[in-house]
C-alpha cells in the first residue's frame, strides 16, 4: 500500500514539472487570476516583449480601484480611471478574458473565482494578491505571489516553490447559532498568531470545518494568510460538489460526474503525517472582534482591552501601549464600552450572500446609529440580495449600498475611513491606516458589524438575534 | 538584478514585530510606477504625521540612520499584503538587507527577486543587534552572505537564509531564464496533465 497522504501532498505532487536537488520545484499553474495591480508585471512582459503564454488559463478582473459610487463607465477620478483602463488595455492585450466594469459578472477577484466555477477542486491558483488562499475552500492550493512572480507566471505558466510544512487545524464540535467562519478564523488568528502558521500550507479539518458553508469556508481560507499561512485549504466534500455545479465554468454533465469522482479522493488519508497539528474546540467560540493593530489582537466581545501596565514582557506592554494608543481605547476597557463611528460590510472576506443575509437578519426592522456602507462581493451578489430585498433592509437601516469592489477594505478607490474614526468592518486587516490614515479597524463577522451598527458601539449579537431566523 | 555579496553599512532597528507592508508601503502609492520614487514614501505614515512633519521618534528618521543600508526588525517582518512594492521602497530607498527572526513569506519571496537579502537570526540576537544600536547609534555593521554573518561591533552573528536564495542573491540571478532551460520538460508536462485532468481546464463557451 502506499504511503498515506495529506490533501496537501495530493495538490503538491499533482503539479509538481520536476524538483531540482536544491530543494526548489517548478509547479504547474491551473489559474492565474490578475487585476489592476498586475501592470508592474505586465510592465515587464512589455519590456522583454513577451506575450502571456496561456492567456485561457489566466483570468482577469477590476476590483481594487473600482468607484462603488458614481458613474462606473465614467469614472470621474482620472487616476481611477486609469488604473482601470490599464487593467483593460493589458488583458485586451494578450487576449486575457477580464470581468471588467462593463461585465455583469465583475466583482472582487477572490469572490468571482469561485461564483464562476473558475476555481475548482485540485486547481493550483496563484494571483497577485495576498488573499488567494481563499480559494482553498474549494480545495484548490492557492497561493498569492508577489509582481515578479505574476510576471513568472505570465510568462511560463510555471512557478517556482519549496514545499512547505504541512499544517493541520482541527477545529471540533458545534459553533453556535450567530458563530460563523469569521469567528471560528480569529479565534484560530488569536490562538496561533499572526506568524502561528508562516511557512505552512494549512488544511483546516474537524466537524465544525465540514459544517460551514462554502462561504463560511472561503471567510476562513481567505484568512488564513493573516495567520502567515502560505495557503489553507478544506477538503472537497459534499458541500464542495454541490456549490459547484451548475455554475459557468465548471465542467457540466458526465464531465461534471467524472470530475467529482476525482475530486472525492482529494482527502487527507487515515495515518496520514501532518509536521504540526493544532487543535480548537468550536463549543467554546464566542463572537470575536479585534481591539488593536494585527489579526491576532483578537477576543470574544464579552472580554476587555489589555492592561500594558499588568503585563510582565517589557516588548510586549511597549506594543499594547503603541496598539491602544494608535486606536484610542483606555487601557483594560471592555470592549462592550468601545462606540464606533462608522461600519462596513464588504470585501473578499465577507460579501458573499451568505454574509449579506446575515447582517441583514440583524438590521431587519432596526437603524444605525452611525452610517456605514454596504458593498457586495460581485455584481452579480449585487442583483441577488436585491431581489431578496436585502438592499431595503440596508437601505432603511440608513447605509448605504454600494457597487461591488475592494472598496473600503483598502480604500484606494476612495471609500475611505478617516483620520481616527473608528469603523467595524468585515474585512481581513486592521493594520493601521489600513482603511485611510488614522482609521481605526475592529474586524468581525458581518452580523457583529450589524450588532455595532444597531447598538453604536461593539456589541455581542447574539441578544439581537433572539426570536429571529438565521 | 544586481549581485550581493557584502555590505557594510548604517544599520536602523525598528523594534516592531508584525511589521507589515500597509506600514512599508501604503496603499495609496500603489498605483506608483518605480519611476515615480517609491523609496521616498517609503514607511510614509510611520515616518510623517497628518500634517507632513516627520515624527522625530521614528527610527529611521534620527540623524544617525537616515542613511541606513540595513534595517533590523522583529519577527513578521513583511507580513500580510502581497505587494511587491514594499520590497521596491525599501530598495529604492537604499536598504539592501533586512535582518529580522521571521518574514511574512510573500515578502521574503518577493526580496529575492530584487537583491534584498532577508537574513534570518534568532530572537534574542535581532534583540542584542538592536540593543547594540541603539546605544551606538553609528556602529557599522556588516553582512557578509558568502560567509552568512553579521559583523556589529563586537559581535559576530551567524544567519540563516533559504540556500536558494543566497545563490540566486550572490549571483544575481533571475527566475525566468533559469525555467526557459527546462521548456521541454514543461511542455511535457502540460500534454500530459491535460489528458489525465481534462476538468482542470475552463469549460469553454461559457
Ligand atoms: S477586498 Fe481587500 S483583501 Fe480582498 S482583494 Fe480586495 S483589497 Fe485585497
Amino acid at each position: 500500500m502506499n504511503q498515506p497522504q495529506t490533501i496537501i501532498d495530493k495538490l503538491w505532487s499533482a503539479h509538481e514539472i520536476l524538483r531540482r536537488e536544491d530543494g526548489n520545484s517548478l509547479l504547474w499553474v491551473d489559474r492565474h487570476y490578475v487585476h489592476e495591480g498586475s501592470f508592474h508585471a505586465f510592465g515587464k512582459l512589455a519590456a522583454r516583449g513577451v506575450k502571456v503564454a496561456e492567456p485561457g488559463l489566466t483570468f482577469g478582473v477590476a476590483d481594487h480601484y473600482v468607484p462603488t459610487r458614481g458613474s462606473r463607465q465614467n469614472i470621474a477620478n482620472p487616476e481611477l480611471a486609469r488604473m482601470v483602463r490599464q487593467v483593460e488595455e493589458n488583458t485586451a492585450q494578450h487576449g486575457v478574458k477580464l470581468f471588467g466594469l462593463d461585465d455583469p459578472r465583475q466583482g472582487i477577484v477572490h469572490v468571482v473565482g469561485p461564483e464562476q466555477g473558475l476555481t475548482l477542486p485540485g486547481l493550483l491558483i496563484v494571483c497577485g494578491d495576498s488573499h488567494t488562499s481563499t480559494h482553498g475552500a474549494l480545495g484548490a492550493y492557492a497561493f498569492g505571489i508577489g509582481a515578479s512572480e505574476v510576471a513568472h507566471v505570465l510568462m511560463t505558466q510555471t512557478i517556482w516553490q519549496k514545499k512547505p510544512k504541512r499544517l493541520r487545524v482541527t477545529v471540533d464540535g458545534k459553533a453556535a447559532p450567530g458563530i460563523s467562519g469569521k469567528d471560528i478564523v480569529l479565534a484560530i488568528i488569536a490562538y496561533i498568531g499572526a506568524d502561528g502558521a508562516t511557512g505552512c500550507a494549512v488544511e483546516f479539518a474537524g466537524s465544525a470545518i465540514q459544517a460551514l458553508s462554502i462561504e463560511g469556508r472561503l471567510t476562513l481560507c481567505n484568512m488564513s494568510i493573516e495567520a502567515g499561512a502560505r495557503c489553507g485549504m478544506v477538503a472537497p466534500d459534499q458541500t464542495t460538489f454541490a456549490y459547484l455545479k451548475g455554475r459557468p465554468y465548471v465542467p457540466n454533465g458526465t464531465e461534471f460526474d467524472k470530475a467529482v469522482e476525482v475530486w472525492s479522493k482529494l482527502t487527507t488519508d487515515s495515518g496520514a503525517q501532518f509536521d504540526q497539528d493544532v487543535t480548537l474546540d468550536a463549543n467554546a467560540i464566542a463572537p470575536i472582534v479585534t481591539w488593536g493593530t494585527s489579526p491576532e489582537d483578537a477576543l470574544p466581545i464579552d472580554a476587555s482591552v489589555p492592561d500594558p501596565a499588568r503585563e510582565a514582557n517589557e516588548d510586549r506592554a511597549k506594543y499594547l501601549r503603541g496598539a491602544l494608543e494608535y486606536m484610542g481605547i483606555a487601557p483594560g476597557k471592555k470592549l462592550t464600552d468601545i462606540a464606533v463611528d462608522r461600519v462596513f460590510i464588504g470585501s473578499c472576506t465577507n460579501s458573499r450572500i451568505e454574509d449579506l443575509r446575515a447582517a441583514a437578519a440583524v438590521l431587519a426592522g432596526r437603524t444605525s446609529k452611525v452610517p456605514g456602507l454596504v458593498s457586495a462581493g460581485s455584481t452579480l451578489i449585487k442583483q441577488q440580495a436585491e431581489q431578496e430585498g436585502l438592499d431595503r433592509i440596508f437601505r432603511d437601516a440608513g447605509l448605504e449600498w454600494g457597487e461591488s469592489g475592494c472598496s473600503m477594505c483598502v480604500g484606494i478607490n476612495g471609500d475611505l475611513v478617516a483620520p481616527g474614526e473608528r469603523c467595524a468592518s468585515t474585512t481581513n486587516r486592521n493594520f493601521r491606516g489600513r482603511q485611510g490614515p488614522g482609521a481605526r479597524t475592529h474586524l468581525m463577522s458581518p452580523a457583529m458589524v450589524a450588532a455595532a451598527a444597531v447598538a453604536g458601539h461593539l456589541a455581542d449579537v447574539r441578544p439581537l438575534l433572539a426570536g429571529r431566523k438565521v | 538584478m544586481d549581485k550581493f555579496t557584502k555590505i557594510t553599512g548604517v544599520a536602523c532597528p525598528i523594534n516592531q514585530a508584525n511589521l507589515n507592508t500597509d506600514q512599508i508601503l501604503p496603499a495609496r502609492y500603489l498605483k506608483w510606477t518605480r519611476a515615480q520614487g517609491i523609496g521616498k514614501v517609503l514607511f510614509q505614515d510611520l515616518r510623517f504625521d497628518a500634517e507632513g512633519n516627520e515624527k522625530p521618534d521614528f527610527p529611521i528618521n534620527k540623524p544617525e540612520w537616515r542613511n541606513a543600508k540595513i534595517v533590523v526588525g522583529a519577527r513578521n517582518f513583511g507580513c500580510g499584503s502581497s505587494r511587491e512594492a514594499a520590497v521596491y521602497a525599501l530598495y529604492d530607498y537604499g536598504v539592501r538587507v533586512v535582518i529580522a527572526p521571521s518574514y511574512g513569506d510573500i515578502f521574503s519571496g518577493n526580496a529575492v527577486q530584487n537583491g534584498l537579502v532577508t537574513a534570518i537570526v534568532a530572537d534574542e540576537e535581532a534583540a542584542e543587534i538592536m540593543g547594540a544600536l541603539s546605544r551606538t547609534p553609528n556602529l557599522p555593521v556588516t553582512v557578509d552572505l558568502e560567509e552568512q554573518t553579521i559583523v556589529c561591533g563586537n559581535g559576530t552573528y551567524q544567519f540563516t537564509i533559504d540556500p536558494v536564495r543566497r545563490m540566486r542573491l550572490l549571483n544575481g540571478w533571475d527566475d525566468i531564464a533559469l525555467t526557459e532551460s527546462y521548456r521541454d520538460r514543461i511542455a511535457a508536462f502540460k500534454a500530459e496533465d491535460r489528458a489525465a485532468r481534462p476538468w482542470a481546464i475552463p469549460r469553454s463557451g461559457a
